[in-house]
């Protein structure tokens, strides 16, 4: 490195401590990059100024229209070296599974062409390579793309997507996430790679309802993984895990905290399950993870329209499917064909810059079945609606429906 | 010149082939599992396999030189086999128990935390701020290095009553989402308009539609065309900003952090929740913002205190209710506690249940 290092006082004090820095980091960087020295002159100036200094532009590699992310600073006058500190988001694999050889290779290729500063990962999965220049974003990203890796999403687009550890490791998974996951997003490559929806679009893959992944409130298509049949139970562990932890342990904390009252502790130490009620919130089976497991017919309930604030406040995502088996080929299939009917119905009916739970709200969730050809179902509700400012024309057409699908 | 390389479109890689193999061999076919001390997790396979995980914390915005460090790591002590968690903690896979204890000890001895399992505070899953973003009010990493400093104990123990998960959002964007607590940067005050830039830089109309409170307005401003912002409406929520920078709304001083609790996401016992804002105006101080610590600090203590076991920090609330909170944390309760935004009244208290 030729260039001499900025004082830092306040960053430096990130040094000590028993967290691991990222300070520390930067620094070791800086050695041998001087775009390092310049990006901890400008992190030191934003400490102190308490103002951020990187604004928007363009930057993109050949083919793609999203997935790298610009930034251009606006002190480059006193660091030029780091003026411009490109991301690249870059799609996990499902579960963020890796070995040190493709870690290492990541390196070897940042070390060589960015700035040698990688996140793992970013709040929606990416693996984010932080710091690179115009001129490098292209040989970066060939030579990522040629491990096998490809561009995440960025822009009003499919966005890269997460699914939990599930079945690589829990025994709680209901379905198999990475498959689900890889189903999916890989039918939708030209809607992530090429912005052109009304905004973000995201899907997020848990394989019980602990929901590791956020996906409810951080999703637009949340997959959760359930059973419908009855909780697997070993009596003789129940037994085992009372004599261990005490029936009072066991009442309070496992009996007692059923949201809908389904468990009782017998005389002889065995639990009594009133499954119809089960609601799958999967507390019990947390607590005696070796004595209850989910049941046997197992799948997933699909949420939509989940999000963060803009534009219209928070929203968590609407139960639309309250269950679909995925096991067979068809399922999956099933699956993927219901995301394509989600977001095309959302591409065409969509405003600007609105998620699809805004347009949902905007619409109505009974217009949005409609549209996507789902049936509605109760369990879509917390409640019917309380206000009876609604015209009820085709009440009985309806009604009928109901029966016939019931019959049907 | 040759023809210009087009992008292999792979999609999502397969995860098989990275893949720790006792996982790999028992994918769908796991029994149960437990947890032998903070940090560590032990998972039986149907087919009588194990899997000890050791979980770590790191920085998440990691040098290459730090990535190299954990893969001698894994390559030495592991079975070379990682995985990370959506709070960027490192996990560590190893078929043999007897392989845990010196993998601990080796992380342990370069400055990696073990722990963040069970009823730990875990890795603050956090944004970009100062760093990478373009409106960010304040730091990510580093006010996550501060908080995580502070928080090391209930990092590397299991003493809560259940899991706490803290997120950090560096504007109220909030790209780093709900939690139990969750630490955001509030701007105070309405954008500051450079009107000498508008007409270049802002297309406006899409900027009037960005404001969620329809208080932006075209106007003509010393002969040019720019933009007014009604200040009384404007809830200086920065989403004019993106598209439009010339209205700066970043501020120094008073941009300040605001913290709010209860926010969940398993649906275990109750359903998913929102978090709620129970204190504001906290400065933004760099480099260790001591007094958002003060504050969060205080809440985990009444927390770990106060709730029953199995309670997440808003079922918690739940029970003892919103007084009580407010009690035992001494924070003040103030008008701006009262939610104003579409459908607030369902916030309200409509019933005579109150606690005295
Ligand atoms: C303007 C600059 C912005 C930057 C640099 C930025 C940066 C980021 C980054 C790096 C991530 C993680 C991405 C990943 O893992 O792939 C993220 C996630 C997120 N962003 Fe932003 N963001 C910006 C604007 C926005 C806006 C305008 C919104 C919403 C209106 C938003 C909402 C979110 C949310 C909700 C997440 C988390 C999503 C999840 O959990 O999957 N961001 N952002
Ligand atoms: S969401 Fe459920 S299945 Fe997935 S890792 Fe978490 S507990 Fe396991
Ligand atoms: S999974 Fe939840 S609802 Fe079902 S029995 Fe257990 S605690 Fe009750
Ligand atoms: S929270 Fe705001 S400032 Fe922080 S990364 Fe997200 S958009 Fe940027
Ligand atoms: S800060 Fe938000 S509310 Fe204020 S003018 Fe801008 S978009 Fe509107």
């Amino acid at each position: 490195m030729t260039k001499k290092m900025h004082d830092t006082p306040m960053l430096d004090q990130l040094e000590s401590g028993p967290w691991p820095s990222f300070v520390t980091g930067l620094k070791r960087l800086a050695k041998d990059k001087d775009m390092m020295v310049d990006l901890l002159g400008q992190l030191e100036y934003s400490y102190k100024t308490r103002l951020g200094y990187w604004k928007g532009g363009t930057a993109s590699v050949i083919g793609y229209g999203g997935g790298v992310i610009p930034r251009f600073s606006e002190v480059a006058d006193r660091f030029p070296e780091s003026k411009e500190f490109h991301t690249l988001r870059i799609m996990p694999p499902p579960g963020m599974h890796y070995n040190t050889d493709i870690l290492r290779k990541f390196c070897d290729i940042w070390e060589k062409h960015g700035s040698g500063l990688i996140a793992l990962h970013g709040q929606s999965g990416d693996i984010m390579f932080q710091g690179c220049t115009t001129e490098k974003v292209q040989e970066a990203f060939d030579e990522i793309n040629e491990l096998g890796f490809d561009m995440g999403g960025a822009g009003p687009s499919v966005r890269t997507s997460m699914s939990c550890v599930g079945h690589a490791r829990c025994e709680h998974s209901c379905y198999d996430e990475g498959r689900a996951h890889r189903s999916v997003l890989n039918n939708f490559t030209d809607d992530l790679h090429r912005p052109a929806l009304p905004y973000k679009f995201k899907f997020k893959y848990s394989g019980c309802a602990n929901d590791c992944m956020n996906s409810i409130q951080r999703s637009d298509m949340a997959i959760i993984g359930t059973w419908r049949d009855d909780i697997q139970v070993k009596q003789d562990e129940v037994k085992k895990f009372v004599k261990a932890k005490g029936r009072k342990y066991v009442i309070d904390n496992v009996v007692t905290r059923c949201p809908t009252q389904c468990l009782s502790l017998n005389d002889d130490d065995t639990l009594a399950i009133d499954n119809r009620n089960c609601v799958k919130c999967m507390h019990c089976i947390n607590v005696m993870t070796k004595a209850l497991s989910p049941g046997k017919d197992r799948g997933a309930t699909i949420l939509v329209g989940g999000k963060r604030t803009l534009k219209i406040g928070d929203l968590m995502g609407t139960v639309i499917v309250p269950f679909m088996k995925l096991e067979s080929d068809e399922d999956f299939e099933k699956l993927v064909e219901l995301g394509r009917n989600i977001i095309d119905f959302w591409a065409e009916n969509g405003l600007e810059h609105e998620r699809c739970g805004e347009m949902i709200e905007r619409i109505g969730l009974a217009n949005f079945l409609e549209g996507i050809g789902l049936d509605i179902d109760p369990a879509m509700l917390a409640n019917p609606r309380t206000n009876p400012f609604i015209r009820m024309d085709d009440w009985d057409d309806e009604a009928a429906k109901w029966k016939a699908r019931k019959t049907g | 010149m040759t023809q210009p390389r087009m992008p292999i479109e792979s999609g999502v890689p397969d995860h098989f082939q990275y893949m720790h193999p006792v996982m790999r061999k028992n994918y769908g076919q796991w029994d149960w599992h437990e947890r032998p001390r903070p940090g560590v997790l032990h998972h039986v396979a149907k087919s009588g396999d194990s899997v000890w995980t050791v979980r770590a914390g790191t920085q998440r915005q990691m040098d290459v030189y730090t990535i190299r460090k954990l893969c001698d790591i894994a390559d030495q002590y592991a079975e070379g086999h990682v995985r990370f968690t959506i709070r960027s903690n490192i996990e560590f896979m190893v078929s043999d128990e007897k392989k845990v204890a010196p993998l601990i000890e080796a992380l342990e001895k370069n400055g990696f935390p073990i722990g963040g399992t069970g009823n730990s505070v875990s890795m603050i899953s956090h944004t970009q701020g100062w760093l990478h973003c373009d409106i960010p009010a304040s730091d990510a990493s580093g006010a996550v290095k501060s908080l995580m400093d502070e928080l090391h104990h209930e990092f590397t123990h299991e003493e809560m009553p259940n899991r706490v998960r803290i997120t950090t959002s560096c504007c109220q964007i909030n790209c780093g989402g709900q939690g139990d607590i969750a630490i955001n940067i509030q701007h105070t005050k309405p954008p500051k308009i450079n009107h000498d830039l508008v007409a270049n830089v802002c297309e406006r109309p899409s900027v009037v539609a960005r404001c969620p409170v329809a208080a932006i307005r075209p106007a003509m401003v010393n002969g040019k065309p720019s933009l007014e912002v009604d200040e009384k409406k404007c809830i200086c929520c920065g989403a004019c900003f993106p598209p439009c920078p010339p209205m700066q709304i970043n501020d120094p001083e008073h941009s300040k952090f605001a913290i709010w609790v209860g926010g969940k996401n398993s649906n275990a016992r109750s359903k998913p929740t929102f978090h709620k804002l129970v204190a504001a105006g906290i400065p933004n101080n760099p480099p260790r913002w001591p007094e958002v610590g003060a504050v969060v600090k205080k809440i985990l203590r009444v927390y770990k205190e106060d709730a029953r076991d199995w309670e997440r920090i808003g079922e918690w609330v739940e029970r003892i209710g919103w007084p009580r909170f407010f009690e035992l944390t001494e924070l003040p309760f103030t008008k701006y506690h009262v939610d104003s935004w579409r459908g607030a009244r369902h916030s309200l208290n409509a019933s005579a249940h109150i606690r005295f």
